[in-house]
């Protein structure tokens, strides 16, 4: 379709000289420098970072602006992840993020199942509180969570963080299975109802299996959510710093190394590289589950 | 196992003629238990974090409490005067707003302009420049805060380093300084959201088919003309959603402004969630009544932009279908 509908190149009078069409595409060419140069201001503090990582202790106050070091120092990721403790918060970070992402994903493609695709007593009364509660932001929220995680004694441990973050939102993500299961034909369960398949095996055989580019966005978007939460991480780990993630032991690492900086930098590199890395791959659908929020 | 197991008899379609009433009627049942069940794990866990939390924040706002294990002593609504009348409640108030006016029509008008130039088949390389303007927002947001303070470090960071190699002969303390900090996060704050609100024009633009704009140009219009007759008119509707999506995610910087100046310096940064956090986390004493009643007067304040977004969406609603 695109192919069809891009406007055909303006026919060129055949008297028309190199110089004029370089004028005519000059315009082109300034926007493409200036968004090149921009380009260049947005990457730049990963690229000083990268750069700083790999520095000595000594060169990276001293180097100005260049970017290269003298000599790699690939120490500064042994003692980030080992002195600093980032191998552990590394591991904490992974068992929130892959916890939590499981969790949502399967409550809120359950939910979001028998609310785009039945109808039952109680129905609107959910759904309504869902939509009211979508605005709710975590500063409101935070202190009775605490009490709360303190009084079922899951306060200073992984599992309260990961129920606490599972707990919270996703509001979008049951609307976004619900809107996707509601426009699934009817023939499929009643073909597997003939078949003899219950409730649950329809659910799990046949509908989770094709919600996959749904269960696809929901995913990367709690990763991504999961992997960069700050607030509830901090405050779930003030008694054990042990239970600190990759954001939360950043910032006790600079108030206890404040002239660290190439540890600091390592740290950061292996903090944001998975994220990273993940996006490039899966690019297409972190933008398109981001859109989203637009379209619907 | 099951699947090779014959289907059992409560589902048989001979049952089904024979006794089609009473067997629907267990059916509704039992389709009403696996509804109830399949909605377990959001009842429970959405009741426990987001609902109670929020029913309970209002109780707390009407007692004393000096600390998670202390007790509290009711006092009606003596904390919310006190908020009231602490200045430095109405100064992150202020903070928040000045910051909201800095950065959104940044991120809303900016970002229309690149999404527009990125939208254009034309452009060389365009994939590429969208997938840099979008790393930022994937990157953990109280890492960036940290790298941050180093980048504009007054002695030997990057930036410094960039402003003497133009001739400046003393570095400035931009994140240190009261008159600087606040313009230096919106800054930083900027460039780390910026890609969200591009792709959400990037979505909008494309949903303008490209022929429109074809029959505007083969009727001689111009790209000025093109865009405030054909383009500005069918973003519209979008552009209500976008701002109020935006204005809502400024109210939530707590994590680059907690990692980045941590409210200071002199408070010059303190934003209402920080504000929040002091009392209720970082105070000696913390008290917590008098931060959930900051905090219900703060989920009050989001709840009115809330609303405004309920009725921006049904006001684009409208719009898009007198279009089609």
């Amino acid at each position: 379709m695109t192919t069809l509908t891009r406007p055909a190149p303006t026919p060129t009078p055949a008297g028309d000289s190199l110089g004029r069409r370089v004028a005519r595409r000059a315009p082109w060419w300034g926007v493409l420098v200036l968004l090149a140069v921009l380009a260049v201001v947005w990457v730049y503090p990963f690229v000083w970072m990268v750069s700083a990582s790999l520095k000595s202790s000594l060169e990276v106050f001293t180097a100005g602006l260049g970017l290269v070091p003298e000599e790699f120092a690939w120490e500064n990721y042994s003692r980030a992840w080992t002195d600093a403790n980032f191998g552990r918060y590394m591991v904490n970070t992974v068992i929130l993020t892959v916890s939590t992402v499981a969790i949502v994903v399967v409550r809120c493609a359950l939910a979001g199942y028998v609310l785009g695709r039945y109808r039952f007593r109680g129905q609107k009364l959910v759904l309504g509180i869902l939509v009211a509660t979508l605005f709710v932001p975590t500063g409101y929220t935070i202190i009775p969570i605490v009490k709360l995680s303190m009084e079922l004694g899951l306060l200073n441990s992984l599992t309260g963080m990961v129920l606490a973050l599972s707990g919270a939102a996703n509001v979008s993500a049951i609307l976004i299975y619900a809107g996707y299961f509601r426009q699934l034909p009817k023939e499929l369960e009643e073909a597997a109802t003939v078949d003899g398949a219950g409730f649950g095996r329809v659910f799990f055989q046949i509908m989770l299996p094709l919600s996959m580019p749904v269960t696809a966005t929901v995913a990367l978007l709690t990763f991504l959510a999961t992997w960069n939460a700050f607030f509830l991480p901090l405050v779930f780990s003030f008694s054990d710093p042990d239970l600190r993630t990759l954001s939360v032991g950043m910032q006790a690492f600079v108030g206890e190394n404040a002239t660290d900086w190439s540890g600091m930098a390592a740290a950061g590199v292996i903090s944001i590289l998975p994220i990273v890395a993940l996006f490039l791959f899966l690019q297409r659908y972190f933008v398109e589950g981001i859109a989203g929020a637009v379209k619907s | 196992m099951a699947r090779t197991i014959s289907p059992p008899p409560a589902v048989a379609p001979t049952d089904l003629a024979t006794s089609g009433r009473r067997r629907r009627g267990i059916d509704t049942r039992r389709q009403t238990l696996w509804i109830w069940a399949f909605l377990t794990p959001t009842v429970v866990l959405y009741g426990l974090y987001t609902l109670y939390p929020i029913v309970a924040s209002y109780w707390y706002s009407l007692v004393e409490w000096n600390g998670f294990s202390s007790g509290q002593r009711f006092v009606g609504i003596s904390n919310y005067q006190a908020v009231l009348a602490d200045p430095a409640f109405w100064s992150s108030v202020r903070i928040t707003l000045v910051f909201m006016l800095l950065v959104a029509p940044a991120r809303i008008l900016l970002s229309l302009l690149l999404a527009m130039l990125l939208n254009s088949p034309k452009l060389p390389l365009r994939n590429l420049f969208r997938t840099v303007y979008f790393l930022p927002v994937v990157t953990t947001t109280a890492i960036v805060g940290v790298v941050m303070q180093f980048v504009f470090d007054p002695a030997s960071g990057p930036f410094t380093a960039f402003l003497k190699a133009l001739g400046a002969d003393s570095g400035i303390d931009f994140l240190g300084d009261s008159g600087t900090a606040l313009a230096t996060a919106a800054a930083v704050y900027v460039w780390k959201f910026f890609g969200i609100t591009m792709v959400y024009w990037l979505a909008a633009l494309q949903t303008i088919p490209a022929d429109l704009y074809e029959a505007a140009r083969i009727d001689g219009a111009g790209a000025f003309g093109i865009f405030r007759y054909l383009t500005l008119p069918l973003l519209m509707p979008f552009l209500l959603i976008i701002t109020v999506l935006t204005v809502e995610d400024t109210f939530h910087a707590f994590d680059l402004m907690q990692t980045m100046t941590g409210g200071g310096p002199f408070f010059s940064t303190e934003i209402i969630e920080i504000y929040i956090y002091r009392w209720a986390f970082s105070a000696s004493i913390p008290q917590l009544g008098f931060a959930s009643a900051a905090a219900v007067l703060f989920g009050l304040f989001v709840m009115v932009v809330g609303a405004l977004q309920a009725w921006a969406l049904v006001v684009a609603r409208r719009g898009r279908k007198e279009l089609s």
